[in-house]
């Protein structure tokens, strides 16, 4: 019986082909497709329940798809069992072998792979060496901290040299500032090694840091895929917009549309303006707009006037709350500038943002 | 393929039991005749008069250790337990022989009393029913203790503490609240150790009279004497099927009731 | 009310132990004949237990009995109760319940049942027929043992080592039988203890020529009540309390190797 893992030295490349998988009557992940680069960073976005951790399972080959296939470097994985696949894995919950110290932890690997001991040894050391665990090879998980169990699964999860790496969470049992530090380590490894790497994580702020391109996912579907940036700033619609940090959406109807601008009437009466793509005059719509450009003043491009209800200090930023209409809430973020600045509540103010910086989002 | 590992001993029973009935030809006159023979009758009475003994009495003894070990804890639990786990693990005839030192004529209770001058003549205190109750009890005892501290253990602290709340006494909250939450922890524990009882063998066998006979007495008698296969078919199938509605309305009880205790 | 409960407790505890202790006594006293307190005491009647050739061969009849049910019931045992962890087979319940179906049914019913096959396939007094036959009571007490022990071993450990490559026997031998170490060792214990006692079935399987050391007891009971059978029976009693110690010994280990993992 040949239980040999599929031999490594493959670009990387991960083909992910209308993947399907159903539980009773509920379409957990529904149609997901995506072409992964040799090299990428790419991260599965999206709230619990939405499928992700699902879809990643079905890729290690763990969760068997319903329909669709994987491919690797062209070669169909869809039946492969997990043993057979050669990618590495990253679990949430460390899954460190506790009756192994750190050393034999990552040569586990490589002793399944029959590599002979000389070289093993190096191996293992390079890839203590590239967490920076050198040190504790001899210790067992017990003694370890959550984050130096981390490395030594990432450690792990890398020294067989895999062309694509799984995450799976590994960072969600941190706390914040070690997170940060983590993600950072786990951007350096990738670059280095420039191993492909399929993240799953429902903290956007991370996904944002770390990848090359995101997947949004809301009820097994892929609601939007691109870098950052794109995802950011142009949200295809009022769930990625939403989940993707603050967003204002002022809902109204469409008045009239030319050269990829419509003029919205919101449901106060007040005429704006925005990008828009696809839409008919007459749909009802939400104008959105990210509260950090927006500013305190008469401007040019959409002007609403309105009063201040609530401000909130969060750090590095001035959030403020105004009332623009019986329905309408509008949220404006200002850079905290040690000047305590921006109207204190109940103050009447005017605020303004580019045309250019609205878009029309249907949903 | 795993799942042919646990049919493969499960087979094995009911094979075995089929392949006992490939012997008798005239069924039912054989059944007819085999169970209400005057032997089979006089053992299924003594059969069910001694499990019925032995089943009140180890409710009646073991309710109480029961209680105790579910409201304890540290050292009193470990030994507590310690000294119903160690029998229960011990050979059944270890057991029963070390009643028969106890009971027997010359054995060490009567040759206490002797020596203390209680008595004259030694007391007849085995071979007859009472030793029969007196080993099983020993033997079914642990089984009761136990299934009652996993029901006891059930039971919500906090209904005891709110009838307390409410004014009620001491006795009165044992018998209005706390037996009748215990209440499936008792029947599940009767059943078991009314089940086990019916077809108990070797205490019965050693400690009983020459009249106490008990139907897996009879049974091992048909094959080991008498050689009557077809006749011990018979009895077993009964037994075995009276064994094993009571342990279908077992199953029912400890789930359905499980399910209650829930809510 | 409390006090009366301890006492109570207190008394049963005693008599529960009464038997067992009084038995390992007496096998200790240098009379010839059942005496309590005994007067003097040896070890003469050990002697004239592992003396006697026929209490000998019974010993190690046994014994060997005794590994072979332990071996099977525990390598049967564990892949029953894996494939019952780890898969979804239907019906769980009723086939638990199925499971347990040895321990309910009367011994004396599974023994001729037993009997009666091996009779018919010649294999009456097969020393390995009998282990197997043990095996199969043992079998509900080591599948309860080794279900909740695999119960306890991270599915993700599983997942991680498959994903790093790893062959099922490699999972298998280096990753959950180290970590389900503790239960698969108390599991077979109490296989082979659950043999070594086992008096109905060897009866009728064992035939004439050899005896098992219950079976063998037994049949001396019959006939009188000397105490060579104490020191038998003091012997067996050591080997119950011995099996039961490791396991306490083992629970803690067991304990804290599921604590480490999250």
């Amino acid at each position: 019986m040949s239980a040999a893992p599929l031999p490594q030295g493959g670009k990387g490349a991960l083909e992910l082909d209308g993947l399907t998988k159903r539980y009773g009557d509920e379409r957990v992940v529904d149609a997901v497709s995506a072409s992964i680069r040799p090299g990428e960073f790419f991260s599965l976005l999206g709230p619990s329940g939405s499928g992700k951790t699902t879809t990643l399972m079905m890729i290690a080959g763990f969760v068997v798809p319903d329909g669709g296939a994987i491919r690797v470097d062209d070669a169909d994985l869809t039946r492969v069992p997990p043993q057979r696949r050669g990618l590495g894995m990253v679990f949430q919950n460390y899954a460190i072998f506790p009756h192994l110290n750190v050393f034999e932890n990552v040569a586990f690997p490589l002793r399944a792979r029959h590599v002979a001991e000389a070289e093993l040894r190096v191996r293992v050391q390079a890839a203590l060496e590239l967490v920076r665990l050198q040190r504790f090879a001899e210790r067992y998980a017990r003694q370890l901290s959550g984050g130096q169990q981390q490395r030594v699964a990432i450690a792990r999860a890398i020294v067989f040299h895999p062309s694509i790496v799984l995450m799976d969470e590994p960072l969600g049992a941190l706390d914040k500032n070690l997170r940060y530090e983590m993600q950072v380590e786990i951007k350096d490894i990738q670059q280095r090694l420039g191993m492909t790497v399929v993240y799953v994580t429902h903290d956007q702020e991370e996904a944002m840091n770390m990848s090359d391109r995101i997947a949004i996912m809301n009820h097994g579907r892929i609601e939007q895929l691109g870098p950052p940036g794109e995802i950011y700033e142009r949200p295809s619609n009022a769930f990625v917009a939403r989940f993707l940090g603050e967003a204002n959406l002022i809902e109204g109807t469409i008045e009239r549309i030319a050269d990829g601008q419509a003029e919205l009437r919101t449901r106060d009466g007040v005429l704006l303006r925005a990008q828009v793509k696809r839409a008919a005059v007459g749909q009802a719509a939400a104008l959105f707009v990210r509260p950090e450009l927006l500013a305190f003043g008469a401007g040019a491009g959409n002007r609403v006037e309105g009063t201040v209800r609530r401000r909130s200090f969060l750090g590095s930023t001035i959030r403020t709350v105004v009332e623009v209409g019986p329905t309408t809430h509008l949220t404006i973020d200002l850079p905290n500038q040690g000047t305590g600045g921006g109207p204190g509540v109940g103050a009447h103010v005017t605020a303004s943002w580019p045309v250019v910086h609205s878009q029309i989002l249907l949903d | 393929m795993l799942a042919l590992v646990f049919l493969v001993p499960l087979g094995w029973f009911f094979f075995h039991t089929l392949f006992i009935d490939t012997d008798p030809s005239d069924l039912w006159d054989q059944i007819a005749s085999v169970l209400t023979s005057r032997a089979m009758l006089q053992a299924i009475v003594t059969t069910n008069w001694i499990s019925l003994l032995v089943t009140a009495t180890v409710l009646l003894m073991g309710y109480p250790i029961a209680y105790y070990l579910a409201n304890h804890n540290g050292l009193r639990f470990t030994l507590v337990l310690f000294c119903i786990i160690v029998p229960y693990f011990t050979s059944i005839i270890v057991r029963t022989y070390s009643w028969m030192v106890l009971l027997g004529r010359e054995g060490l209770i009567n040759q206490a009393l002797r020596h203390l001058g209680l008595i004259d003549t030694p007391l007849p205190l085995l071979y007859n029913q009472l030793s029969i109750v007196i080993g099983m009890t020993y033997v079914l005892l642990p089984y009761v203790v136990l299934t009652l501290f996993a029901a006891m253990k059930a039971i919500d602290r906090t209904l005891l503490l709110a009838a307390r709340g409410m004014g009620a006494s001491g006795p009165m909250i044992f018998w209005r609240v706390y037996l009748p939450l215990s209440r499936h922890g008792v029947i599940s524990g009767a059943l078991i150790v009314f089940i086990l009882s019916i077809g108990f063998f070797i205490t019965p066998a050693l400690m009983g009279g020459p009249s106490d006979v008990m139907v897996a007495m009879l049974i091992e008698r048909s094959v080991e004497i008498t050689l009557d296969w077809a006749g011990a078919a018979v009895m077993s199938l009964f037994l075995l099927v009276v064994t094993l509605i009571l342990y279908a309305i077992y199953y029912r009880v400890t789930d359905v009731r499980r399910l209650m205790g829930a809510t | 009310m409390a006090c009366v409960l301890s006492m109570y407790v207190g008394l049963i505890c005693l008599l529960l132990m009464a038997p067992i202790v009084i038995v390992v006594i007496l096998a200790f006293s240098g009379a010839n004949y059942l005496q309590f307190p005994p007067t003097s005491y040896s070890l003469h009647w050990f002697a004239r237990f592992l003396g006697d050739p026929q209490w000998q061969g019974s010993l190690w009849y046994s014994l060997e009995i005794g590994i072979v049910a332990c071996v099977v019931a525990t390598v049967v045992g564990f892949f029953a109760a894996y494939a019952f962890v780890r898969r979804n087979i239907a019906g769980k319940k009723l086939l638990l319940s199925l499971l347990l179906l040895p321990i309910i049914v009367p011994t004396v019913i599974t023994s001729i049942a037993m009997y009666f096959l091996s009779a018919r396939l010649h294999l009456v007094g097969n020393l390995f027929w009998v282990g197997i036959c043990h095996a199969v009571i043992a079998l509900p007490v080591v599948l309860l043992i080794l279900l909740s022990s695999l119960q306890g071993v991270d599915v993700n450990l599983e997942r991680a080592a498959l994903s790093l490559g790893a062959s099922r026997t490699r999972l298998f031998l280096r990753v959950v039988v180290p970590l389900a170490a503790p239960g698969i060792i108390s599991a077979a214990l109490f296989a082979f203890l659950a043999s070594f006692d086992e008096l109905i079935i060897a009866l009728f399987l064992t035939g004439v020529r050899a005896e098992t050391l219950p079976v063998r007891i037994w049949n001396s009971l019959h006939m009188e009540i000397e105490p060579t059978i104490a020191a038998v029976s003091a012997f067996l009693i050591g080997v119950t309390a011995l099996v039961l110690l490791i396991d306490g010994l083992l629970r803690g280990r067991r304990a804290a190797t599921m604590k480490t993992q999250r």
